[in-house]
């Protein structure tokens, strides 16, 4: 190897490297920040980690939701038509929130089973149905009808 | 009737679009100059069925025919006029329309501004791009017809829907749709370079205002956006990560690598198959940006409809497309000679190494878009990637892009003495540093750090391009000399690039100084309460009906007064309900300024006449966007550059090349 390549060589290294080093960071970033969702069946069932950022989602249940003095800090219940999980929020919800309509939150499970929001989203269709929360109802709907089903026989 | 004549108008267009695509390909294939003739005919053709089509369904929404289903969705008759023809790329339907529409735009104007290209190569581009029309308005015709009528007719529209009846948003999508489809330029000339196996100088040359032109629009575009959703949305952000946000972003991104390289192929023939690759992706992102909006896969904002037999045919599409031309890249690229050699150190690998950073950060973009997808595909459970990760991601990879950018202007090409530059930077590097260390230091808390690396690397551009400006300067005599630079040739490509560079400077202090020093509170408030906010103090005033043309809303008024007690500013968010559509939605009151935005927005009633709202001071918000402005504006200098327009002597545009050409093979 000539010198000159040999100093090549260790360039374009020390680049690859550098490359490396960053992706390395960047993906452990991605490890941490990614947020799994889980269903009020699923965080009543105990499978949702407490302490870490999660979604939930579903629907909002009618009459459940509280305003406390302050105007601001709000509780509210959301199921999916199973399983129902209280959700506590302080700040101002999305024009599209409403009691009766599909929602994902993000934020952490207390202990407590409490959800704590640090964000509640509604989107800005009133006729949408957040994917997610769509594939829980169903699954909700799924299990009792072959319930039902079962009886039946 | 006139409904029928649009999608007649669609059909034929669709025809014309067949015969572009394949005739003149097959008559530059096999030397028939009657074939390759119509390509220019058959581009004309196409664009005014297309035209004739949008028109009528423009012509569908002024004359409120609900019984069309498209205009019976997002039409009504309350409409205000202006609304009604952005209605037509309201939803998805009509913005397939203007895609296609503005697809046939750009292939008319290639035609027209392309008349010193040989008759061949114009007519693979043309045909290139006949082939990605036949996508789409088959696309349309097959899948979402924005004519299909419905009966009976109701006799009221569904509205569009009143996040959309804005300007910002009347204007955002054509823009954006110009610098998506603007790609499929820069991506046609790729492909008929990979057919004809001439990939040189010459074709970089014939390329690169046209990519230049595209990303201009991309990126007002996607400032547009931005803008939008800040003062429309009603919570103070500009950018959210969102998959379709991304799916702007990523074209944006390799297009950005795309004008770079190109400009390293036309100065230098290097880098040719890298350049051909980033035209072929930059394209394809664009397609998968659009395959992401359309098939609803994604949980979006932008997302209209949800529907698997769209999303499938989008998807086979989008196979054909990237699958094809990446095919016809590893078939013809081997044959692609290698271009002008260079050093290890000089501006050439300054270029590629922002070429390759770009490519990484479009890469975590991609992963960060698609990984809910993939996890959900492969049963890992459902995931969304946050904000933060987005964000450190960009805080990585963006001081090495600015620190290479400080430097590219200065370097030279072929062969760049390391400590020369070194020597030259000296000053730059002194002042970034002097100039971060010294914002950071006084107030040394968690976001004057981020700020002073974020000024520093702002000093590091400005001081560097204006080290450029000098050394450009020590040539020319005079104020004459100066004056007469601004005209001469090549100008508007360096003019072009030290704007534009400079946007990018304004950009980062602008963001830096919004994420971080930013003050937001949620409040309740009742009449005549006051509450102090960032050195000024706001007082309600309270909140009132008023009414507008389509909608009842909750107006508020909030005085805004600064330290001495002056008053600055009087806000009057509003609560909106629309009368059609009956959804609430928020109407920010903002203050704008050129050192901070005051931006207050109306939560909800809670009797008594109090209200919660949403409180907020912005440092510099608006840099981002004068960022965004100043980038457009200076790829539109370089884009109009002279030489672009002198290129009638071809010989003098290949010489270069052929000579590199030449000595390559002498010494191999």
């Amino acid at each position: 190897m000539t010198p000159k390549r040999k100093k090549r060589m260790m360039l374009i290294g020390l680049m690859l490297a550098g490359v490396a080093i960053a992706a390395g960071f960047a993906l452990q970033a991605f490890n941490e920040n990614l947020m799994f969702f889980y269903t009020p069946s699923e965080v009543v069932a105990g499978e949702a980690p407490t302490g870490r950022m999660i979604r939930v989602g579903g629907l909002v249940t009618d009459g459940s939701v509280q305003r406390q003095s302050d105007g601001l800090t709000v509780q509210f219940d959301v199921t999916d038509n199973d399983k129902t999980i209280t959700v506590q929020y302080t700040g101002i919800l999305p024009d599209l929130f409403r009691e009766g309509q599909g929602i994902v939150a993000h934020g952490q499970l207390q202990e407590d089973q409490l959800f704590v929001a640090a964000e509640v989203l509604a989107k800005h269709d009133e006729n949408y149905m957040p994917p997610e929360v769509a594939d829980a109802l169903k699954a909700t709907h799924d299990a009792a009808t072959s319930d039902n089903a079962k009886k039946v026989n | 009737m006139i409904p029928e004549l649009g999608n007649f108008a669609l059909i034929l267009a669709l025809c014309l679009a067949v015969v572009l695509a394949t005739v003149p390909m097959i008559g530059s294939l096999n030397n028939t100059p009657g074939w390759v003739a119509l390509a220019r005919p058959a581009a004309l053709g196409q664009f005014t069925f297309l035209l004739i089509s949008f028109a009528c369904l423009v012509n569908a929404f002024l004359s409120n025919d609900f019984s069309v289903l498209y205009v019976a969705q997002n039409g009504n008759s309350q409409l205000p006029v202006i609304y009604k023809v952005s209605a037509v790329w309201g939803a998805h339907e009509g913005s397939l329309l203007l895609w296609a529409l503005i697809l046939g735009t750009w292939t008319v104007a290639v035609s027209l501004f392309s008349r010193k290209l040989p008759a061949e190569v114009l007519a693979r581009v043309l045909s290139v791009m006949g082939m990605v029309s036949i996508g789409f308005i088959s696309f349309m015709l097959f899948t979402s017809n924005p004519f299909d009528r419905i009966f009976p007719a109701p006799l009221e529209g569904g509205d569009l829907n009143p996040l959309l009846q804005d300007f910002g948003l009347a204007v955002h999508p054509p823009m954006l749709y110009m610098g998506y489809v603007g790609l499929s330029v820069a991506f046609s000339f790729a492909i008929a370079a990979l057919i004809g196996g001439k990939l040189d100088a010459a074709w970089a040359r014939w390329s690169r205002p046209w990519t230049l032109i595209a990303w201009v629009f991309l990126t007002i575009g996607i400032t547009l956006g931005s803008w939008w959703a800040y003062y429309e949305l009603g919570w103070g952000g500009w950018w959210f990560w969102d998959p379709v946000e991304n799916a702007s972003f990523m074209p944006w991104l390799v297009a950005t690598a795309l004008i770079h390289s190109l400009a390293v192929t036309e100065k230098r023939g290097a880098f040719k198959r890298w350049t051909v690759l980033l035209a072929l992706l930059a394209f394809s992102l664009s397609l998968l940006g659009t395959f992401l909006v359309r098939s609803g896969v994604l949980t979006s904002v932008h997302s209209f409809a949800a529907d698997p037999e769209r999303g499938l045919f989008i998807l086979v599409f989008l196979c054909i497309v990237i699958g094809g031309s990446l095919m016809l890249y590893a078939w013809r690229a081997p044959d692609v000679t290698s271009g002008g050699k260079f050093d290890l150190f000089c501006r050439e690998t300054l270029l590629l190494g922002n070429n390759v950073l770009l490519v990484v950060i479009t890469a975590f973009v991609l992963l960060g878009t698609l990984a809910p997808l993939i996890y959900d595909a492969m049963g890992w459970g459902k995931i969304s990637v946050g904000f933060p990760w987005f964000t450190a991601m960009f805080v990585i990879f963006t001081p090495f892009l600015v620190f290479l950018m400080g430097m590219g202007p200065l370097a030279r090409w072929k062969k760049q003495d390391p400590a020369d530059l070194a020597r030259q930077l000296r000053i730059a590097l002194l002042v970034s540093i002097g100039g971060g260390v010294l914002l950071a230091l006084p107030l040394f808390h968690k976001g004057s750090v981020s700020m002073g690396l974020a000024v520093a690397l702002s000093l590091w551009v400005v001081s560097s391009l204006l080290l450029s400006l000098r050394q450009r300067f020590r040539y020319r005599k005079g104020l004459s000399g100066v004056l007469k630079d601004f005209g001469a040739r090549g100008s508007g490509s360096y003019y072009g690039m030290l704007i534009a560079h400079l946007g990018i400077a304004f950009f980062i202090i602008g963001i830096t100084s919004v994420t971080q020093f930013d003050v937001e509170q949620d409040i309740r408030m009742s009449p005549g309460q006051t509450v102090d906010l960032a050195g000024h103090t706001f007082r309600f005033e309270g909140a009132k009906a008023v009414r507008g043309p389509n909608y009842r809303a909750d107006q508020g008024t909030i005085r805004v007064f600064n330290a001495d007690g002056k008053e600055v500013a009087v806000l009057s968010p509003e609560k909106r309900t629309y009368t059609v559509q009956t959804r609430p939605m928020t109407e920010a009151g903002i203050d704008a300024g050129f050192l901070r935005d005051i931006y207050v927005s109306l939560g909800e009633t809670l009797g008594n006449g109090d209200w919660s709202l949403r409180l907020y001071y912005k440092p510099l918000v608006r840099w981002i966007w004068l960022g965004g402005i100043l980038m457009g504006f200076g790829g539109l200098l370089a884009a109009v550059d002279r030489r672009y327009r002198m290129a009638s002597r071809p010989e003098t545009v290949a010489a270069p090349a052929a000579a590199e050409r030449l000595a390559t093979q002498s010494r191999s």
